[in-house]
């Protein structure tokens, strides 16, 4: 580096720890040296955050928040705005891959027990960036003001409907109307372009740091910073993150883009999982669509929503409805105190909890499933199997992760 | 003070606690013209007036779709078929007699109206607010042999027959909505204003 620009760097670090900051997070932050694929999805969601983030402001330059004027200005980003298609399913995927990208990365997390001590925080700070995320797709999903857009929030907004007492008045606040109306789609805009973004940005900065201060965890299960250089203080397992994984980071990046590219040019309504069709028609207050389903992120919650059939100690099975769904969400949270194993890695672990997670992913997958399809006799019971084996998988995980046989964790990565 | 290093630490923390409070409860205060711009505007609220609906122009066993409030009223002119299906029914739903007011008290009858040929409810089924249709053919096939004709919600499968009462077996918990409203004339109503005190 040139004399100057040594000078430079020396001036701002000497008012902005900028090479401490660089260090602390990149050159000299230390990653276990064993990571496997399941590693990437952590890197790819920031970079579909930044995605959404700036398609998004190339959006809003279009967009008009009003009900009589929504989905036509939707439709002119489509035809008449310059490459206004591209980067209106770029976000459109965009939304869809975040999710996908998140779920295997919290699946990673499950594998190898990532939620485990020290990292229960971060686990949490992760759980609060999902529900924002479920929260910014929800408010987004409004905006182009087709069929389901207007339908799909007609019955979230009526699951409020159903908590005792306070639901009717609850629901009217959140509507800003005696229905969902202009007043709905333009305060849905704000939070979505401001509110819940502003928020997601703090989580992530939040899920960062504390990632840093408690290190990363590995698909061995095994804490590096046990074993450090007596002269140097380095992990003797770990890699400085930079270059080493930035470069590896890059090889993930550029998969991901080939298959996120493939979608937005060839098949960007991905059958209506991505973008539903009944969306293309404007919304219309007297017609409901034959069969509402959400996007495919929220089916497997929509069918524990369904699953609910039975009215149960005086309280109806729409509130039963929506209190497990709400548990099927919130109960994430309590991950890290429900695992009693002493080995974190699913490498280590025994047979019990290997049957556990496969049964816990399967039924996860069928309800996701089952929430796409209308509903009839037979799929009502497979939901409800279903449903059952997604709680229990939860609620007995402190028996039996305490009793399966486990194998020895090695002191070191191998 | 006195002693500078004679520190009084229950004054302190009586400044400390009472100025936490003060500001709490400003906070608190600050935040409700906030909220409260969220509820229903003043131009919501008169969008929410009462609707004035000719009846008189409603074939026998037709609908007619009204808006009110935003959302779909439907008045529909029963035929004496249609009504007589009405008390063969009381097994099959979950509250036959209208207990739930789900309607105003002069149609806790067994038509759920005031007249018994017209039913005025809100067209919004009480499950998740999708928009049920009217299938009013007796045992359409793909509503079973028994069904005696009412509405059908597609989204969850939810029953209603022609007074808008719930099936048993459905996930909507209680009867349609039957709003207030009163007749001005014979083929005149209002919906959403009712004759005070009835």
């Amino acid at each position: 580096m040139s004399n100057k620009l040594t000078a430079l760097l020396n001036w701002v670090d000497e008012r902005f720890p900028l090479t401490a900051t660089w260090k602390t997070h990149l050159s000299e932050y230390y990653a276990p040296k064993n990571f496997n694929f399941w590693y990437f999805f952590g890197s790819l969601a920031l970079l579909v955050l930044v995605m959404q983030i700036v398609t998004g402001i190339f959006l809003t330059m279009n967009y008009k928040p009003d009900a009589n004027l929504a989905f036509a200005s939707v439709e002119y980003i489509m035809r008449d705005v310059s490459w206004g298609w591209l980067i209106r399913y770029l976000h459109s995927t965009g939304a869809s891959m975040f999710f996908v990208v998140v779920y295997l990365h919290m699946f990673r997390g499950m594998l190898y027990g990532s939620y485990r001590k020290p990292r229960e925080l971060l686990w949490i700070l992760g759980m609060l960036i999902y529900l924002c995320l479920m929260a910014e797709a929800f408010f987004g999903y409004l905006l182009p003001w087709g069929q389901m857009s207007y339908w799909g929030a007609q019955v979230i907004i009526n699951l409020f409907d159903a908590i005792p007492l306070i639901g009717p008045d609850l629901a009217l606040w959140i509507r800003g109307d005696y229905s969902i109306s202009d007043a709905t789609l333009n305060r849905f805009f704000a939070y979505h372009v401001i509110a819940v973004p502003l928020v997601l940005l703090g989580l992530v900065a939040a899920h960062l740091i504390a990632l840093h201060e408690v290190g990363s965890n590995n698909p061995d299960g095994i804490e590096i910073n046990k074993h450090k250089d007596p002269k140097t203080g380095i992990p003797l397992d770990g890699i400085p993150f930079h270059p080493y994984y930035t470069v590896k980071d890059m090889v993930g990046v550029v998969v991901f883009l080939v298959v996120f590219s493939v979608i937005v040019f060839f098949i960007p309504e991905m059958g209506g999982y991505f973008l539903e069709q009944n969306n293309f028609i404007p919304a219309d207050f007297l017609k409901t669509p034959e069969h509402i389903a959400p996007l495919w992120y929220f089916t497997p919650f929509y069918s524990i929503l369904r699953a609910n059939t039975f009215n149960f100690l005086w309280v109806p099975a729409k509130l039963w409805g929506v209190l497990f769904m709400g548990l099927a969400v919130n109960i994430f949270f309590f991950l890290p105190w429900l695992d009693r194993s002493p080995v974190k890695s699913i490498r280590y672990r025994g047979p019990i909890y290997k049957t556990a997670l496969t049964l816990f992913a399967i039924s996860f997958i069928v309800l996701g499933y089952l929430g796409t399809q209308p509903v009839n006799e037979i799929r009502t019971v497979i939901a409800q199997i279903s449903t059952v084996i997604y709680f229990l998988f939860f609620i007995l995980m402190p028996w039996y992760t305490k009793i399966d046989s486990t194998k020895p964790v090695p002191d070191r990565v191998k | 003070m006195t002693d500078n290093n004679q520190v009084n630490r229950g004054k302190r923390r009586f400044l400390i606690a009472t100025t936490t409070a003060v500001g709490a409860v400003a906070t608190v205060a600050s935040a409700v013209p906030f909220v409260v711009s969220m509820m229903p505007s003043q131009r919501a609220l008169a969008g929410g007036a009462p609707v004035e609906v000719d009846i008189s122009k409603i074939e026998a066993g037709a609908k007619l779709d009204v808006e009110w409030q935003g959302k779909v009223v439907w008045i529909i002119n029963r035929t004496k078929e249609m009504l007589d299906t009405l008390p063969t029914l009381r097994d099959r739903l979950v509250d036959p007699d209208s207990g739930v007011p789900q309607q105003p008290k002069y149609c806790k009858n067994l038509t759920r109206s005031i007249k018994p040929q017209y039913l005025i409810v809100v067209g919004i089924c009480t499950h998740l607010g999708c928009s049920p249709t009217f299938r009013k053919e007796e045992g359409a096939a793909d509503l079973g042999a028994d069904w005696p004709g009412g509405f059908f919600c597609p989204c969850h499968g939810s029953r209603f027959d022609l007074a808008g009462k719930v099936f048993k077996g459905v996930p909507a918990p209680t009867n349609l909505v039957v709003p207030p409203h009163k007749y001005l004339s014979d083929s005149k109503i209002l919906i959403g204003e009712d004759t005070k005190g009835a």
